[in-house]
Formats: structure tokens, sequence, C-alpha cells
């Protein structure tokens, strides 16, 4: 071997060594990568967490229902809506401002504990958007034509 | 004739980048220019996010340079390390704090995007935290070239450092298809094409445009700086040397 290749080699060796330990790693730690359980998953667990989870899904369309609101202590407004993956569903309660994405069928992450009637009450409500981007008037349009069905377009 | 031939492409190297230099800033400036015209005035908001989507006119194209930057990083490392070219050292030595700029960039408007729209300035998801790393592999990466006064071994051990830190660019590209994230899966570079309608994707292309000329107009003066720099080492070591020898006589 001359001793370029065997630079060529070792920079291989060092890159593939280093691809498969963190391979490893994050396989290992894949509960704990993803940033939220889905409904469903959270039914398939033996028991249900104990501390501080993540549950990510939509919003149930109709399921919003917003609380007493005490004066003008708007902070605190009390909020419950249900968070469905398709499959299964969880209750969800929280008190506190709501992002401005937060709408019905929209995504979210809500971060809390799990009562002991499989409610979550949570201390933080996170919107998430998806990778769409369109001015409004294309939306409306593919509504119009029925291209547009649940966050999908239709034949893309 | 080994040493004049190291030299010799860093020379032709700095005649050529002067005369390119010019038409690469004037590019970025038109570009730029361009680009923030539709972004900010001439494009639609859009209709979840309303009007500010335009955050992402400048975190997109920083996010990309982030990682596009790291590649070549890592590219020139290898070169340098396999071929001991120089100029390829040199090009990855100086890309690093420009790459590492686009990721504070990117770190940063991505931070403000996510107040409004998700609720938060920063969560720990995949996408998120795999940048936040990309960050610190290149403040190591320039730390470990400072560490080091010997070039030749400096730029051995930070190419290695860049071609084991290579591996979190793939990372970060599929964080959001292998882990639930908060962070959207990507708009531009997916299997079923773009998912961002027309007017809005012109002036992101643009302002990508505009980010990558930046880049180059930026590497080309630093790179001959360090050329310059290396001569003016060399040719006070050569006076040294001589003084020394002077000395002895």
């Amino acid at each position: 071997m001359t001793r370029k290749q065997k630079r060529t080699f070792l920079l291989f060796a060092v890159f593939i060594a280093a691809g498969l330990a963190l391979g490893l790693t994050l396989t290992a730690l894949r509960t704990s990568i993803t940033y939220f359980y889905t409904p469903s998953e959270l039914l398939v667990l033996d028991a249900p967490p104990a501390n501080t989870i993540r549950l990510g899904g939509l919003v149930e369309d109709g399921s919003l229902v917003h609380g007493e609101m005490s004066g003008v202590d708007v902070k605190n407004a009390v909020v419950s809506f249900t968070v469905t993956d398709g499959g299964a569903t969880t209750a969800v309660r929280y008190a506190g401002l709501l992002p401005d994405l937060f709408r019905e069928g929209q995504g979210v992450i809500v971060q809390g504990r799990l009562d002991e009637r499989g409610t979550l009450i949570a201390d933080t409500v996170l919107a998430k958007h998806d990778e769409n981007y369109m001015p409004k008037e294309v939306m409306d349009a593919l509504k119009e034509q029925g291209l547009w069905q649940d966050g999908e377009e239709v034949g893309s | 004739m080994n040493l004049l031939n190291d030299l010799a492409n860093p020379v032709r190297f700095e005649r050529y980048a002067r005369m390119i230099f010019p038409a690469v800033l004037g590019f970025a400036l038109l570009t730029g220019a361009a680009g923030l015209y539709f972004a900010l005035f001439n494009s639609p908001a859009d209709y979840q996010q309303g009007e500010a989507v335009r955050i992402m006119y400048v975190h997109v194209p920083a996010a990309w340079m982030s990682m596009f930057c790291y590649s070549v990083m890592a590219g020139a490392s290898a070169v340098g390390f396999i071929w001991k070219h120089p100029l390829a050292d040199v090009a990855a030595k100086e890309t690093a704090p420009l790459g590492a700029g686009f990721t504070i960039l990117a770190l940063f408007t991505g931070s403000l995007w996510g107040k409004p729209m998700w609720g938060a300035w920063w969560v720990w998801d995949a996408r998120l935290t795999s940048v936040l790393v990309l960050l610190f592999l290149y403040l190591g990466y320039m730390a470990l070239w400072r560490a080091i006064p010997d070039k030749a071994r400096a730029a051995r051990l930070a190419a290695i450092l860049a071609i084991v830190g290579f591996v979190n660019v793939p990372v970060i590209k599929f964080s959001v298809e292998w882990w639930n994230s908060l962070h959207q899966p990507a708009s531009i570079i997916r299997a079923d094409g773009p998912t961002i309608d027309g007017a809005m994707l012109t002036p992101l292309l643009l302002m990508i445009a505009a980010y990558m000329s930046a880049y180059v107009a930026m590497l080309l003066p630093s790179i001959r700086n360090e050329l310059t720099a290396r001569r003016l080492a060399r040719l006070q070591f050569v006076d040294e040397t001589r003084a020394a020898e002077l000395v002895e006589q």
C-alpha cells in the first residue's frame, strides 16, 4: 500500500466507524429521541407513564371546549380537546395561552402528565405545521375543486 | 521543486479568485436584492401561517448553507488529508467560520419563527438538536485549528474531526423522517416534488442563490488572506533562520 492509499483507507475506516457508532447509538436511543407519543402508541404501552410525556396528533374536529373563564384571566383559561391519530384518541385539558396555529384539525404536541382516568393534564401546547406552503386563494381553490382533503393534496 | 509545486497552485488560485470575485459579489447582491423584494413585498401570505411565513426566506437558505458548508468542509478536508493539498486544507479551514455563521443564523431565525408558530422558542426535538450539534462541530473544528501551532498537523487532525462529524449531516436531513419531531418534514427536496407554491418558491430559490454566492464571495478573500498570512509566516521563518545563521558565524 502506498502512503496515499493508507491515508484514504484510514479516512474511510474512521468515517465508517463513526457512522456505525452513531447508528447504533441512535437505534438504542430511539424511544428517547422520538419527540412525542401518538395516542395509539400510548395505548400499546403496558403501564401509562407516570412522568411527563409528550403526545402528538391532530386536534379532533368538534372536540374543542373552552371552559369557564374567570373575569379577564385569559392566561389561565381552561380548554379541553381530544387528540387523535386516526386510530385512538386521548383527552387533554390545558390552562394557558394557545399558539396562533392551534385550531381544530391542526397538528399539535401537548406535554403533561396523564391522570388516573387517562386524561392528559397539559402544561405546554405546541402547534405543529406541515410541509405545505401556499397562498390562501390557492388553498380555497383546491378545496372548491375537492382536491384537498384532511390536509393532503389529492392525487399528488 | 516540491515547494514550488505546492506554491504554484495557490498562486494560480489567487489570480483566478481575484478575477471572479467582483462577479460573484455582484451576483450575490443582485439575487439578494431581488429575493428580498419578492420575499417581503411581492409574495403571498401563507394560508396557515399568514405573514410569518416570510421568515422562511431567511431561515431555510441559512439552514441549507449550514449543511452545505459542512459538506464542503468535509470534502475539502478529505482531499487535503489524502492528497496533502494545502489549498484544500485552507478552503476547509476558511469555510468553518462561515458555516458556523449560517448555522447560528438558522438557529436564531428558526427560534424567532418557532415562538409564534409552534409556541416555543426552542424544543429538544431531533432536528433542532442535530443542528445544534452541527454548530458545536464547527466550533470544535475551529478550536482544533487554533490549538495546534503546526499547520500540517492541525490540518490532519481537523480533517479527521470534520470527516467524523460528517455523519451528522444525513442525520440532520432525515431527522424529520426517522423520528417524530415538532419540526416539519422537507418541503423542497422530497421524492414527490416541492410542496411549496410557485409564488413562494421563486423568492426562496432566489434567496438560496444569494446565500450560496455570498458564501463564495466571502470564502475567496478569506482563502487569499490565509495564503498571504502563511507566506508571511514562511518569510519570517526564513528571515529568522538566516539571522540565527549570521549570529553563529
